[in-house]
């Protein structure tokens, strides 16, 4: 019963989580970067958001102020990977480093800032899961058909095939270095986006907020793909799928918490699904190469002796 | 066409390890030429190409492609120039993408791409009609990933792509190399189907002494990081793999380093 109240919640909470995963998507499975930029730019996008509302702004606009910031965050590290040289997860690492500063700055030196509800016209809050839904469904859906678009015009191509095949893409003339950037401010964009939807479900930033982001976007991305590519490996449906890995991780999420685990150990907990979605592929293919030898040996043996 | 004058290229330069790849080079290529380019190990035929292309930049001289001097001109918008089939068959194609937006990519390269739609249905049509020339039955998979292909089948698609918008000048490094001979056979004679109807001034290095003779109006041949034999016309048609070797041992002064590579048909 607990449970089962607990699942709007966790649906709302997941829906705003897979929003950020899709930004991860972005960086992780498409321009093959994994950006550790996220755990900073996910703040950013929170405390931007919180503190423009609280001094006023319609939240809308604080969000589309999120996404902005945001996305410039993306362009610092993909400048210091593309004009400056430094590996790309280095280049994340500093840039979360920085944004570290920049958020306690935004916050106003403070580390946490609240949001009050019943005093700002918020786009989705916690009292009201049901609205919140429905308020995180629309903008995913929206942001999905917008990716989509996207992804299959001139540009959007060239980003792919960025990732895909850098020496390709520039034999062909597109500028790698570029689409980098481009594809981190997009990436980072939507986590702020994110980030600012937290904000105001919970009804407060905090300077810790988004701590572990990259870990938790990647058991989305991890517990989606591996259902939807089953489905339809296509891009729309992969997206979906990271969308459902989201709310599929905050359910497992909430129920270990009923169960009675202490939340200090969640972390871990995202830490060990993740590093499972990474080890299962790779063990898998080392035992079924060995007993592919195994069988063929025998084979050959058997051959030998008839 | 080309115009190559004294190029100059170390590899980690004051190191033990320091390589002169390209010790002044000078090549000129006419329009319409299709030279093949041979040499042993490390004689600097990939660093030309690569110098071409691009990939970085030389410690001295110039290049010029059609009287433009691209010498200082970044390797991606130098590819407007240029169509380019590596050795390596996953080098040239995107596998996570359809064979029709590969494709696409490829016949966008040097135009200033826009937030329109990547893969014109038009251009499906055209794309089916290109496949089918290669006779590899690509022609029915347009929608397939590239890494669901063969080697061969993605050197071939890569061929398409390095001249579907015409380049003023074709790269083929060793792009049979990695193929079995079959495939290999087939993948050269689509080239020299695309090379001809179209045109293409292009250079092809290969491995292959007997393909180097049988393909092209002119062939040189690259000694440590220069040009020690180039023949082209009736000397070429003429021409046989002893007398080729012969041509090397007196030009370098020594035996061919890998004459078994290289004499293999």
């Amino acid at each position: 019963m607990a449970f089962l109240n607990a699942l709007p919640g966790a649906v709302a909470e997941g829906l705003i989580w897979g929003l950020m995963a899709i930004g991860v998507y972005i960086s992780y499975k498409i321009l093959d970067i994994a950006d550790l930029t996220v755990d900073g730019s996910i703040c950013t996008g929170a405390c931007v958001c919180a503190v423009l509302i609280t001094n006023g702004v319609p939240a809308w606009l604080s969000v589309i102020i999120a996404f902005i910031a945001g996305a410039l965050t993306g362009v610092l590290t993909g400048l210091f990977h593309t004009a400056l040289g430094i590996p790309s997860i280095l280049a994340g690492i500093l840039t979360q480093l920085i944004l570290y500063s920049v958020n306690l700055s935004i916050l106003g030196g403070k580390s946490l800032i609240t949001i009050n509800a019943r005093q700002y016209d918020l786009i989705l809050h916690m009292s009201d899961n049901i609205s919140a839904i429905i308020a995180a469904a629309i903008i995913i859906t929206a942001l999905i058909i917008g990716l989509w678009l996207f992804f299959y015009t001139e540009i959007g191509l060239t980003l792919k095939s960025t990732g895909d095949n850098p020496d390709m893409s520039r034999a062909q003339g597109i500028n790698v270095s570029f689409n980098k950037v481009l594809g981190l401010a997009i990436s980072n964009g939507i986590v702020a986006l994110s980030g600012a939807l937290l904000a105001q479900y919970k009804g407060s930033a905090s300077i810790n907020d988004g701590r572990g982001a990259i870990v938790i976007g990647l058991a989305a991305i991890f517990i989606g793909l591996s259902v939807s590519m089953k489905i339809k490996p296509n891009f729309v449906v992969s997206l979906i799928g990271v969308i459902c890995g989201g709310i599929v991780y905050y359910i497992i999420y909430n129920f270990v918490i009923l169960l009675g685990l202490k939340t200090d150990y969640l972390k871990m907990l995202s830490a060990i699904i993740v590093a499972i979605f990474l080890a299962v592929p790779y063990l898998k293919g080392k035992y079924f190469q060995k007993k592919k030898a195994a069988t063929s040996s025998n084979e050959a043996g058997g051959a030998a002796n008839a | 066409m080309l115009k190559i004058t004294d190029l100059h290229k170390t590899f980690n330069p004051g190191t033990v390890n320091a390589k002169k790849a390209l010790n002044g080079l000078n090549l000129t290529i006419e329009d319409g030429d299709f030279v093949t380019v041979i040499g042993g190990n490390g004689a600097g035929k990939s660093t030309m190409l690569n110098a071409i292309s691009g990939v970085w930049k030389p410690d001295s001289g110039t290049i010029e492609i059609d009287g433009v001097d691209v010498t200082n001109i970044p390797e991606h918008k130098r590819a407007a120039y240029l169509g380019r089939v590596f050795q390596d068959p996953m080098k040239g194609t995107a596998p996570d993408m359809e064979i029709a937006e590969n494709l696409a990519i490829a016949a966008r390269r040097g135009t200033k791409r826009k937030l329109k739609w990547g893969v014109k249905k038009a251009e499906r049509e055209k794309y089916k009609e290109l496949l089918a020339t290669l006779e590899l039955g690509l022609e029915t998979r347009l929608s397939s990933k590239v890494g669901l292909l063969s080697g061969g089948q993605r050197q071939a698609v890569t061929l398409l792509m390095a001249t579907l918008r015409r380049p003023k000048l074709l790269l083929l490094d060793e792009h049979t190399a990695a193929l079995d001979p079959k495939t290999a056979a087939k993948v050269l004679e689509i080239t020299d189907k695309i090379v001809t109807e179209n045109k293409l001034t292009t250079l092809m290095i290969t491995h292959n002494m007997h393909d180097a003779i049988a393909h092209g109006n002119r062939l040189i041949m690259m000694h440590e990081g220069r040009i020690v034999v180039d023949v082209s016309g009736e000397e070429k048609k003429q021409l046989t793999i002893s007398q080729l070797l012969g041509l090397f041992e007196k030009a370098s002064g020594s035996e061919f380093a890998n004459d078994k590579v290289m004499l293999s048909k």
